[in-house]
């Protein structure tokens, strides 16, 4: 049995480390364009798309990311398509941020007064034009706190890619658990890998969150 | 493989899908009363004056936040029997979200202790408590009566989270798919129905809790 | 031919009817105050006017066009019909200048020069020219709402809607703003204000207008309907507000 120094176990992890980044900015910009489209539908004036979001924000929200990935995976096979793990963990993932970002958007767009949606409809402008030049530039800025600390569960929901095969970090570190047999060592620096992937984002989350509630209250 | 969803093989492991479930309610139960546990002591922990405790806590709270789920359970049945600690995988999965929880609740509790008004503790020292009284007696159930639904929803988080204990040959409902499926290879529908369920449960354990809420703190 | 006419304007909460058939007619140039207890529908019945609130029955002529309880697009009526709020609802991530340059521009589509010269006339107009670049959050209530009516003003309406848009004012602040509006109604502008400022009423307004429980009341010259009211329920108000 070759014997492994820590710094090829760190240097194999470091690679892998990068699958996880590259999935959470798929998963995240993914996620947020589809989240845009979810927050339009599910504030809009149609009964029917506003109650359809509500069930697919609920259905992401109410069930394990675990089984998403599952469907995903297993869904596109049973339809005839060979997909990759790396493929059904993007989809899962960025379906699943667009949920929860819509959601949180919404939550946003609602905090805006209804005096802005009076005083702006009372100028005569259109639905676009108030979400586009008042309502929205407003919600943003509430949002991004919010949105920057649920950015930390995108790249935390990336380890369960690895349950259905994608190689990023934590995948890596079971193959490399398995063949060192130092599993303290590999799960102590992988959970520090993570955290030096999420404390700063949930630290600017909090700072953004100060900086946003103590200055500006209207 | 077919296009056409096939049920039919799933009702004959209905047992299994129903001592799975089991498995994932109790977790979640004792989960929950230990998570809230260590949650309340670390609330205390967080918003007192010794800054060793709050510091400690702090820490603990932001590595669990920061790390997956899945790399905590790993790091607790992989990771500790090579300290010579030897546990099964049901005993390593129940630490494993206590220990979830705890730090989540942590926080949610604390943001209940916090807003509480100055004005009943400077009340209740008037009347001579001392702070571990005040805390009980004060403090305590209006606290938990404004964060309840928000614990709530981490408790049906944690549930949900537990999916992956299945990891670790923990036989819940997420294990008992991978079974079933193994032996019909309908892996699709298999996980379909094992999804239903987990949003049944879902709402269901919800339901229940802030149903408790109501009762417990007596007001609507 | 009046500006506004208002037929048989019938409006539910629900099951509380809060408007029970309401006719009024404005003309050009006329300067409306409406008054009444909380609850007599003087609001509810505003905000019909510009859409802001739907009515069950009845019909509002706004210039001869009509508006009746199955219409859905109120954009044509709201380049007519301006409103200024009580809470003033300035865009509070936009300047002064921007809050009265934004209609304009993106609704009219008029070109940025000319709207930007439109807004600094207006807010001169309300004697804020020096507070083009100024923020809602830095300016004073009273300097809100004078920005609220500029804003309102750029878009060039037939009729200016106000409501109470005096009564989330300190008292000091008050003054600045019915100067602005006496000035507008001295310049022929049509103006419907619901109010509390009864001396503002008498001595600005052409007519007054009583609502209660959701009727009108009682109507006509300001100070001959404070002088000798014809009900009961107006002299009440009257010296119940005194």
């Amino acid at each position: 049995m070759t014997s492994f120094s820590y710094w090829d176990i760190l240097r194999n992890l470091l690679d892998a480390g990068v699958w996880t980044v590259a999935l959470s900015l798929i998963a995240f910009f993914g996620g947020g364009i589809v989240g845009l489209v979810v927050l339009f539908l599910r504030t809009s004036k149609r009964p029917v798309l506003r109650l359809a979001m509500q069930g697919y924000i609920n259905l992401f929200q109410g069930t394990p990311l675990l089984m998403q990935l599952f469907l995903a995976f297993f869904g596109l096979a049973t339809l005839g398509i060979e997909v990759s793990p790396w493929f059904a963990a993007s989809l899962a993932l960025t379906l699943y941020t667009s949920a929860y970002l819509g959601e949180i958007w919404r939550g946003c767009v609602e905090a805006i007064p209804k005096g802005q949606w009076e005083s702006s409809a009372s100028l005569a402008m259109s639905y676009f034009e108030q979400m586009r030049h008042v309502i929205l530039p407003q919600a943003v800025r509430i949002a991004i706190p919010s949105t920057v600390g649920f950015s930390v569960q995108v790249v935390k929901g990336t380890a369960l890619a690895s349950i259905i095969g994608f190689v990023e970090l934590s995948k890596t570190s079971t193959m490399i658990t398995n063949a060192t047999f130092a599993p303290f060592t590999v799960y102590g620096t992988v959970a520090v890998l993570y955290f030096a992937l999420c404390y700063p984002l949930s630290w600017y989350a909090r700072r953004l969150e100060v900086r946003f509630n103590v200055a500006g209250s209207h | 493989m077919a296009y056409k969803l096939d049920f039919a093989d799933v009702w004959p492991y209905s047992e299994q899908l129903v001592h799975g479930a089991a498995c994932t309610l109790e977790l979640t139960a004792v989960a929950t009363v230990l998570g809230v546990a260590v949650g309340t002591a670390g609330a205390a922990a967080r918003s007192s004056r010794n800054t060793f405790w709050r510091a400690l806590f702090g820490a603990y709270v932001e590595l669990v936040r920061n790390t997956p789920f899945l790399v905590q359970l790993f790091f607790v049945f992989f990771g500790l029997p090579s300290l010579g600690v030897k546990l099964s995988e049901g005993q390593a999965a129940l630490i494993a979200m206590v220990v979830n929880l705890g730090a989540y609740s942590t926080e949610i509790i604390r943001a209940g202790v916090e807003a509480i008004p100055k004005g009943q503790l400077e009340a209740a020292a008037s009347l001579a408590m001392n702070r571990v009284q005040i805390f009980l007696r004060v403090v305590l159930k209006p606290a938990f009566e404004k964060i309840w639904p928000a614990l709530v929803s981490q408790i049906v988080i944690v549930m949900l989270g537990s999916a992956v204990v299945s990891q670790i040959a923990v036989q819940d409902l997420t294990y008992a798919g991978s079974y079933i499926q193994s032996r019909n290879f309908r892996a699709f529908e298999v996980y379909l129905v094992i999804t239903g369920l987990y949003l049944v449960m879902a709402v269901f354990v919800r339901q229940l809790l802030l149903g408790f809420g109501r009762w417990y703190f007596g007001r609507a | 031919m009046s500006l506004v006419a208002i037929k048989g304007l019938h409006k539910r909460f629900g099951a509380l009817e809060v408007l029970k058939g309401i006719d009024l007619e404005i003309a050009p140039g006329e300067v409306v105050a409406i008054i009444g207890k909380s609850g007599s529908g003087k609001s509810t019945l505003l905000r019909t006017i510009n859409g802001l609130e739907h009515f069950d029955a009845g019909s509002i002529d706004i210039e001869g066009e009509r508006i009746t309880p199955a219409a859905t697009d109120y954009r044509a009526l709201r380049l007519k019909v301006g409103m200024v709020f009580q809470q003033f609802n300035l865009f509070p991530h936009l300047t002064a200048g921007q809050n009265v340059m934004l209609a304009p521009t993106v609704v009219k589509k008029t070109p940025r020069a000319e709207a930007e010269k439109i807004a600094r006339d207006m807010l001169a107009k309300v004697g804020l020219a020096e507070k083009f670049d100024a923020y809602p959050e830095k300016l004073s209530g009273g300097q809100q709402q004078r920005v609220a009516i500029a804003r309102s003003l750029a878009m060039q309406p037939k009729v200016l809607l106000c409501d109470e848009i005096t009564s989330a004012l300190d008292p000091e602040l008050v003054n600045e703003v019915l100067k602005v509006v006496e000035k507008l109604a001295d310049e022929g502008m049509t103006l419907v204000l619901v109010t509390h400022e009864m001396r503002f009423a008498r001595e600005v307004c052409d007519t007054l207008v009583f609502m209660h429980q959701g009727r009108v009341h009682e109507k006509g010259d300001p100070e001959k309907v404070f002088a000798s009211p014809a009900t009961a329920e107006l002299a009440q108000f009257t010296s119940s507000t005194r």
